[in-house]
């Protein structure tokens, strides 16, 4: 079986750059082609790289709450880039405060996302989701 | 051991002859080059020249040449994402002495397959795709290139996993073709020289015959080399040193001629200030860039185009009107000369120096400033070149001026640079490069890179302070 194709990095003006790099070790180490992106990556950045390593999956990490805005027509992008169908990931703190998670994460499931998930997710948990999703 | 170097132009052949006992250069030429007839005779009126001016025959055990005769080595760069492949392709190209006519990203349309066939480049590097990345695009492209009815050669860098279908498409296609290493095997990383090996051996093997200078090549055991890698070696040279004797460290050289402005950067770039995130591609420690809408004669309109004539009014102290009068008389008319002291040539100073201006700051990295929860930082694209410690004049117009000072420091930041985050020298030295030798060192460098370098740093001497134009 061919390795699937992870690009990973943290969007927007954040550069919280430790739990990205320790995700994307995990990635690697769970036999994952990782290109992360590291911090203050831009969606055009996530795309480009996406569509020259021609990934299977683009998994957006986000610590300083701004993410959801972060976050918006990054779909959209994807459809226009000829990334149809990509699967989205979006992890971490994901909005400002504490805010019941259900309706945090219908939000980004509504933006396109594939799945979200809350803060303290364990690697496991995404290593397991991303296997059934690429069927690596 | 005497070297004649021979640079075959667009428009003069020079030829440079040099001593390598007394480590120096006997004498310089020039003639017309004459590669629509026979290349030969403007080679000989060359050497006649030299010949009158050394006061006897010069009898050389070594000949070597370059050419940027006939349109030069001109290519198409072709690639996947423009910031990615595209840049990384056309980074190759200018890095091995081409001058890049387009680049083309994503998959080509009818209407830029058309632009192709017009244009007839000579080489096109065709890229695309890390490797196990994306193969359509470059599969696809290969397929557009090949069906394009001009004998170009094609050199394809790109997804490896794509090589096997790309043979099978460019074999069919009938034209020179060569499959090399992918110029970005892996995400963010550079891997040109392949690329540009590949480039070397095409120009040596079908261009140079093309141009019509096979019988040059009959004369020597040295391959004939292109223009721009013999000034960018001699560059290396100067700047990084033999293995024995150290170089003059971190330069940028900038040519300015009729068509085009190069820019060389001796540098490794790395950023200046602490707090620095880097993006985009990495750049090489020696880079070209060759602007092709910025040159004094052929290209001037669009030179004052870039630069504005309100700005070029006002540094060379005229009205607007007149540098517009000025500039149409001289796109008509290339060979236009300014005569001295005369308002034309203030103008033509201010134009290069405008020039150099444009191609400089395009030539840079980018400085954004932006605010973080954790407070302040810095984006860097590309090179810094802020530390730069000198900049080098090279040959024609910086030469020819009164005022060398005045036209080099178009490479200096001034606050509009800075406000778009240019990283442009602040406080370089100025050298001239005086009887156009980089070239001709270049090629020695091959040879003897000791007396290349002794030469270098005899002939190219700082610009004093406080000389003209300051």
């Amino acid at each position: 079986m061919e390795k699937k194709t992870l690009v990973t990095g943290v969007i927007g003006a954040d550069v919280h750059a430790v739990g990205n790099r320790i995700l994307a070790m995990a990635l690697e180490e769970a036999g994952f082609n990782v290109v992360n992106l590291g911090v203050m990556v831009s969606q055009e950045e996530f795309i480009d790289a996406a569509v020259e390593t021609n990934a299977d999956a683009i998994v957006v990490s986000s610590l300083y709450g701004h993410g959801e805005i972060d976050c918006q027509g990054l779909r959209q992008k994807c459809d226009e880039a000829g990334l149809k169908g990509i699967v989205l990931l979006a992890g971490g703190n994901l909005v400002v405060g504490k805010q019941d998670f259900a309706e945090v994460e219908k939000r980004y499931l509504a933006m396109g996302f594939t799945r979200a998930y809350p803060p303290g997710t364990t690697v496991e948990t995404t290593i397991h989701d991303l296997r059934e999703l690429l069927g690596g | 051991m005497r070297y004649l170097a021979v640079d075959f132009g667009s428009t003069y052949t020079k030829v440079t002859a040099i001593d390598a006992g007394e480590a120096k250069i006997l004498g310089t030429a020039n003639a017309f080059t004459t590669i629509a007839t026979d290349v030969m005779e403007g080679f000989n009126a060359a050497r006649e020249l030299l010949h009158a001016h050394m006061g006897g025959e010069f009898i050389y055990d070594k000949l070597l040449c370059c050419s940027s005769a006939a349109g030069g080595l001109a290519m198409v760069a072709v690639g996947l994402v423009p910031e990615l492949t595209a840049k990384a392709a056309k980074m190759a190209a200018e890095g091995a002495g081409a001058k890049v006519l387009r680049t083309y990203s994503y998959e080509l349309s009818a209407g830029e397959q058309d632009e192709i066939r017009a244009i007839r480049p000579d080489i096109v590097l065709l890229c695309g795709g890390t490797d196990g990345g994306n193969k359509e695009v470059i599969l696809g492209n290969a397929r557009l290139l090949a069906a394009i009815d001009r004998p170009f050669s094609i050199i394809a860098a790109g997804n490896k996993s794509a090589s096997r279908e790309l043979e099978e498409i460019l074999r069919a296609s009938g034209k020179r073709y060569v499959i090399t290493k992918n110029v970005m095997p892996k995400f963010g990383v550079l891997d040109i020289q392949h690329a540009q090996n590949c480039i070397r051996d095409i120009f040596i093997e079908r261009i140079i015959d093309a141009k019509g200078l096979s019988r040059v090549q009959a004369m020597t055991d040295r391959p004939i080399i292109p223009t721009p890698l013999a000034v960018l070696m001699g560059c290396e040279l100067l700047s990084r040193g033999s293995k024995t004797t150290p170089g003059i460290g971190d330069f940028m050289a900038i040519d300015i001629g009729g068509a085009t402005t190069d820019v060389y950067s001796m540098a490794d770039g790395a950023p200046a200030q602490d707090n620095v995130l880097l993006k985009g591609l990495p750049e090489p420690y020696s880079k070209r860039t060759v602007e092709g809408d910025l040159g004094m004669r052929y290209s001037a309109r669009f030179l004052l185009e870039a630069a504005g004539e309100e700005n070029v009014a006002a540094l060379a102290g005229v009205s607007p009107e007149e540098v517009t009068a000025w500039v149409e008389k001289c796109t008509a008319n290339p060979e236009t000369v300014a005569p001295e002291n005369s308002t034309e040539r203030r103008i033509d100073e201010a134009l290069a120096r405008s020039a150099i201006a444009v191609s400089v700051e395009r030539h840079c990295g980018v400085m954004e400033k932006t605010f973080t929860a954790a407070g302040e930082m810095f984006i860097l694209t590309g090179k810094d070149l802020t530390a730069t410690g000198n900049v080098i004049g090279v040959g024609g117009v910086v030469k020819n001026s009164l005022k060398p000072r005045f036209i080099l420091q178009g490479a200096m930041g001034t606050p509009q640079t800075m406000l778009r985050g240019a990283m442009m020298p602040e406080r370089p030295g100025f050298m001239l490069d005086q009887r156009y030798i980089f070239s001709a060192m270049g090629l020695v460098s091959q040879v003897d890179p000791e007396l290349a370098l002794t030469i270098m740093k005899k002939e190219i001497q700082p610009l004093p302070e406080g000389t003209h134009g300051d």
